[in-house]
């Protein structure tokens, strides 16, 4: 009853109950924070658009993304991972996500920024319905926790348009 | 007709009764992993609810032997969702982020474009030749918790079975020869 791998047992088993229960309170604690965000995204130049061969229009922009996700990190937060979409419908599709640009923000110190960026993806429509399209830009970030559950929240930002031409 | 006294006598001093209670109990353990995974695949909605990350392309959010919970139900899968997919033809599924999203208005089937986050390339060089997007079925399930280190034992156990086949004889006999 006392012997060796019982106690041995015990041991692991209780340590291994209160390790379970230190994450679960540390991802419950996460529900705990409320963050409050900010972004605003500049499209700075159209540095090309055109109809590719296989006849999906394509575009390049050049983009200026300044945020402030700092009250997103909590002490079980291991990082953010952020990205930027254009996102629009098109008489084909009700909706497309194209991801233009990401990054990963390891710490605290790094969530303030401002980037200069053309957009690190290609943004290529299933189609050609770029031309003078309206979209919306939206910020996206998923918190990745040091143990527990995964959070994710965006900013809409609504109101840009495309040229209504094609440009070299 | 001495032996066949002494044969009863012998077949008699087997403790039937504790050796069926370790049979049951050794069942009754079987079972209960067995109802377990049965529930968890109920509840979460996707073949394996569990999965560990079997390589460094999503640096440095997951790393090898960490485990990530999966659902699947019938929220729309949209960019920036982690996600498992299984490639027709290849028997490893690997675990990369959503990063394009195109939805057809009048079938409402889905293509996605997936990428790790620590790959350069996005993922069409993985894709079937030929194969541009994926869609709804090549997905298992969408990643909603993580447990950073808990799947190392899988790994070690995947990469060197003699270890798996040694420790499931000594567990087996573990629980044979307990008398409680």
């Amino acid at each position: 009853m006392h012997s060796f791998g019982y106690r041995a047992n015990a041991l692991l088993t209780f340590s291994l109950t209160i390790l379970a229960f230190m994450c679960a309170i540390s991802s419950l604690s996460d529900s705990l924070n409320s963050p409050s965000p900010s972004a605003q995204v500049q499209v700075l130049n159209i540095n090309w658009f055109k109809k590719q061969p296989k006849g999906n229009d394509e575009i390049s922009v050049t983009l200026n993304i300044s945020a402030d996700l700092q009250s997103l990190f909590t002490w079980n937060t291991k990082q953010v991972f952020v990205f930027l979409a254009a996102e629009y419908d098109t008489p084909k599709n009700s909706l497309n996500q194209i991801s233009l640009w990401d990054g990963i923000i390891p710490s605290k110190e790094h969530a303030k920024f401002l980037i200069h960026t053309s957009n690190k993806y290609r943004f290529i429509d299933q189609g050609t319905n770029l031309r003078g399209k309206e979209f919306n830009l939206t910020l996206h970030w998923h918190v990745m926790p040091k143990t527990g559950k995964m959070l994710a929240d965006k900013i809409v930002m609504p109101g840009y348009q495309l040229p209504r031409e094609y440009r070299r | 007709m001495g032996w066949i006294s002494d044969t009863v006598e012998s077949v008699k001093s087997i403790k039937f009764r504790e050796a069926s209670t370790q049979l049951i109990t050794l069942g009754l353990v079987v079972t209960s992993a067995l109802v377990i995974w049965k529930g968890l695949m109920c509840i979460t909605g996707t073949k394996s609810p569990v999965v560990v990350v079997l390589s460094e392309s999503m640096e440095p959010g997951f790393q090898r032997g960490d485990i990530l919970f999966l659902h699947m139900n019938n929220d729309p899968i949209r960019a920036g969702d982690i996600v498992v997919i299984n490639i027709d033809g290849r028997d490893i599924p690997i675990v990369h982020r959503v990063i394009k999203v195109h939805e057809r208005q009048d079938t409402q089937e889905t293509y996605y474009l997936t990428k790790g986050d620590n790959n350069d390339m996005d993922d069409r060089v993985l894709y079937n030749h030929g194969q541009d997007w994926l869609e709804k079925k090549h997905i298992m399930g969408k990643a909603a918790g993580f447990l950073p280190y808990a799947g190392w034992a899988t790994l070690i156990m995947s990469q060197k079975p003699i270890v798996k086949y040694i420790l499931a004889g000594a567990f087996g006999l573990l629980v044979l020869i307990s008398k409680e």
